[in-house]
């Protein structure tokens, strides 16, 4: 291995160096540690046994099986199977319950609103918030004020179809833009603005003409939101006597809003969920506090 | 020959550039074709000048010792320093986006997704490569007591090697990218690489082969093992088709699972060749030399080597644990991970070990204490690895911040650490001066940086296996317990902690930044005829 020559003792450990040096540094000729080398080797061996019994390494075609047989795809599909049929014959009662009978029903409830709040944190809290209080053009869905309805069937039409989603049974409803196609001058818009905001119990600006903003509101508004300024849930006009205002409820909120009509926009899903799961969020959405 | 030769490319590298830089379409293209442009022409006439001149080349030998080539070694350890420093800060504030995601400030080019690329590269590539550079440069001309041949070709690698990393960060920045991760450059990128990568080894086996030593000494074989892999992953990784030469966008030639597992065929080996073995070669030069002491066991160190350089190589499968991958492929690449388990740890015996003898050094010189540190780091996480590679653990631990824990204390802990202590040594050699300009200040880094890590680990382990468990818990009706939001929102806290950590780590490695910038300009100068602590020394 080395110049047996130039060989000489580290007189620190009293070991023997390989005789090689290299811009001063010197090599021992220490043996390999016997516990890191027997660890080596127990490694080797379980590695082996672990291709005796497992799939491991590949073929021509195809790759060697392993002594247990085991698959990886085949246990997750026995799994997702064996999950399935658990679920099935309680889906299956749930699906061919009215929604009123789940209500009722002890077990069915149970499991509808274990399914429904599963469901609701992974698809509807994105927009509603984890704790469905919503956000800035998200409704609360914990409060009294419903703009589509919020009996149990109004709830499930709603998540089945969507708002605006596009689906043939969506719900659909769409206040003008009263601004920007020139509907409604800026004086008009600051009038009326000015009119819901007092009525809402929002502070008008000083010295508004709330008369002239009320003929505005009549002429041009109260065919959906009503005279009473209570909203009409046939065309999705929300009550502007509530305290939730989709799209904030100051002045200047208000005059944006009857600007440019901002319409949102709820997925129908129907076509994603299963009819169990759908029927399960409406169940568990009118538990949260708010249902009519 | 060798100024006409790199004359001649330089002056075809800055007219190609110039014709599709005004072809293209392609703003992106453009702009980088521009700096490919300048950078060439600006290269080729330093070289024009000094011809002209008549400089005299470099002597090889000066008074009978070996006249080493250091200008390339000085300019690679700056750049170090630098792209250290600023690739921990864009790790900062990426980690600060993560828990105020209100910092991506809403535009494209700060947003998460390109400033990701960007620290990851900066760390791994910008300072963990010129560090590699600098200091292979600096290890091979001593330990085999001969020049690096050629006076560009030296200067060429580091600097073509720097101008890559300006052209791939700022293309992540400006969205060019192959989203492959760790191997992000669009094609143009990966050519140029690959010709300074070409010229890098033959700069080194070219050091080896006019060695005045009988033996090659251990930490060459692990730079060799280094940049021959590191070519061989990079070009099979990177065999894209460009959509246009005047275009940044290419198409990878590797489909489907065949792509995902070269991808990280690539990227462990990444880990493996560039932050494992380039710094296993750090180690046995820095280690030995600061502590004074013979490495500890010659034969460790070739059994580990080779066990190493082989096994590596097989290990990378565990990346895509809850993918497409088949069974078997993936119980292989465990089983191998398993069985590397020692050969890594062979490096870190032979590191700790050559201590022995000289422990109570660490007492009084906190760099020898980093790089001690530094091996612990390496222990510690060579011994986590193989750990999570096994799938019923990586079932746990896979897309979870168990991962970011365990790769951070590799990284922060095995490859800064090992990175700053050869820092602290290399820049009081280079620039002559006795000792760095204040090891208290070391002291203040290393303590710092140290509480950082363990900050940033400990809220990443935690962090981890919680999201991991919170991800498998169900209900009793076999529904999910969390929703992903929750698991988020429950992430938080150790967002912050993580983020903490990581402003830590960014002002120790400004202190060194500062200590390193006073030793060069205030350090006391080493006697001309006194042998340094830890250089000269020649050989007998």
């Amino acid at each position: 291995m080395a110049d047996m020559k130039t060989r000489e003792v580290d007189h620190i450990s009293g070991v023997e160096t390989t005789g090689h040096e290299w811009d001063g540094l010197k090599e021992l000729n220490n043996p390999l540690p016997k516990w890191w080398l027997y660890i080596f080797y127990a490694t080797i061996v379980w590695a082996i046994g672990y291709w005796v019994v497992y799939p491991a390494w590949p073929l021509v075609s195809g790759y060697t099986s392993g002594v247990l047989g085991d698959s990886q795809r085949a246990n997750a599909l026995a799994a997702y199977e064996a999950g399935m049929a658990e679920r099935a014959q309680i889906g299956e009662q749930l699906i061919n319950a009215s929604l009123e009978e789940i209500q009722s029903t002890q077990s069915l409830m149970e499991f509808a609103m274990a399914n429904g709040r599963a469901a609701f944190g992974d698809n509807c809290a994105g927009c509603h918030g984890s704790g469905a209080t919503g956000a800035e053009g998200y409704p609360n869905l914990q409060d009294d004020n419903w703009i589509w309805g919020g009996t149990l069937e109004d709830i499930h039409l709603t998540l089945q179809y969507g708002i605006r989603s596009g689906h043939d049974e969506a719900r659909f409803g769409e206040m003008p833009a009263f601004g920007r196609d020139e509907m409604l001058d800026k004086e008009q818009i600051a009038q009326v603005a000015n009119f819901v905001a007092s009525r809402a119990g929002a502070t008008p600006d000083d010295g508004a003409d709330l008369a002239a903003g009320e003929q505005v509101y009549v002429e041009n508004c109260a065919a959906c939101h009503g005279d009473d300024l209570k909203g009409m849930k046939e065309v999705g006009a929300p009550s502007l006597m509530s305290n939730n205002y989709l799209y904030g409820k100051s002045v200047e909120a208000i005059k944006a809003q009857v600007t440019n009509a901002r319409n949102g926009v709820m997925p129908a899903w129907a076509p994603r969920l299963d009819p169990a799961t759908v029927k399960s969020l409406a169940v568990y959405v009118h538990a949260l506090g708010g249902g009519e | 020959m060798e100024e006409g030769f790199f004359a001649a490319f330089l002056v075809a590298i800055a007219f190609a550039c110039l014709i599709i830089a005004g072809k293209t379409y392609d703003q992106v293209m453009a702009f980088h074709m521009s700096i490919g442009s300048l950078a060439a022409a600006a290269g080729a006439f330093v070289i024009f000048k000094h011809y002209f001149d008549g400089r005299a080349p470099a002597p090889q030998e000066v008074d009978g010792k070996p006249n080493y080539s250091l200008g390339p070694i000085k300019f690679g350890a700056w750049a170090a320093v630098f792209w250290g420093v600023a690739g921990f800060t864009v790790g900062l504030i990426i980690a600060l986006q993560l828990a105020y995601p209100v910092l991506n400030l809403d535009l494209p080019w700060t947003s998460f997704g390109r400033l990701r690329p960007l620290h990851t590269s900066a760390v791994i590539f910008a300072f963990g490569g010129n560090v590699l550079l600098a200091t292979s440069f600096y290890v091979v001309q001593r330990t085999s007591r001969a020049r690096m041949p050629g006076t560009i070709a030296p200067w060429f690698v580091i600097l073509g090697y720097n101008i890559f990393i300006v052209i791939a960060g700022t293309g992540y920045l400006l969205g060019a990218t192959q989203s492959k991760e760790y191997a992000e450059p669009e094609w143009y990128a990966d050519l140029w690489l690959t010709i300074v990568w070409v010229a890098y080894l033959l700069v080194f086996l070219g050091t080896l082969w006019k060695r005045k030593e009988p033996h090659i000494y251990v930490a060459n074989w692990f730079y060799l093992a280094f940049i021959v892999t590191i070519a061989l992953l990079h070009i099979t990784n990177n065999l894209t088709i460009p959509v246009s030469v005047f275009g940044t966008k290419s198409y990878i030639v590797w489909a489907g699972v065949q792509d995902a597992m070269v991808q990280w065929w690539y990227g462990h080996n990444a880990v493996g060749f560039f932050l494992t073995a380039g710094f296993l070669a750090i180690m046995y030069y820095f280690v030995p030399k600061r502590a004074e002491r013979p490495v500890y066991s010659y034969r460790l160190s070739i059994v580990h080597f080779w066990a190493l350089i082989f096994l590596y190589i097989w290990a990378g499968p565990h990346h895509l644990h809850y993918t497409a991958l088949p069974q078997w492929a993936s119980t292989l690449g465990a089983t191998f991970s398993i069985i590397l388990w020692m050969p890594s740890w062979g490096g870190m015996i032979n590191g700790l070990m050559t201590l022995s003898g000289a422990w109570d050094k660490l007492r009084t010189d906190p760099v020898l204490r980093m790089m001690v540190v530094s091996i612990a780091f390496y222990g510690m996480s060579t011994f986590e690895g193989p750990l999570m590679s096994l799938r019923s653990v990586n079932s746990l631990s896979h897309y979870t911040d168990w991962t970011i824990g365990h790769v951070h204390s590799g990284a922060l802990g095995w490859v800064g650490y090992i990175s700053f202590g050869a820092l602290y040594c290399l820049i009081p050699w280079l620039w002559n001066k006795k000792q760095v300009y204040s090891l208290k200040l070391v002291n203040w880094h290393f303590w710092i940086s140290t509480i950082g890590i363990v900050l940033y680990i400990c809220a990443m382990w935690v962090s981890g296996i919680m999201q991991g468990l919170m991800w498998r818990a169900y209900d009793q009706l076999g529904f999910l317990e969390y929703s992903f939001i929750e698991t988020v929102e429950a992430m938080h806290p150790f967002y912050v902690i993580r983020a903490l950590g990581g402003a830590l780590f960014v002002i120790g490695s400004l202190i060194m930044a500062y200590n390193l910038w006073m030793t060069v300009r205030h350090g006391e100068a080493e006697e001309a005829d006194t042998v340094p602590a830890g250089s000269m020394a020649p050989a007998e």
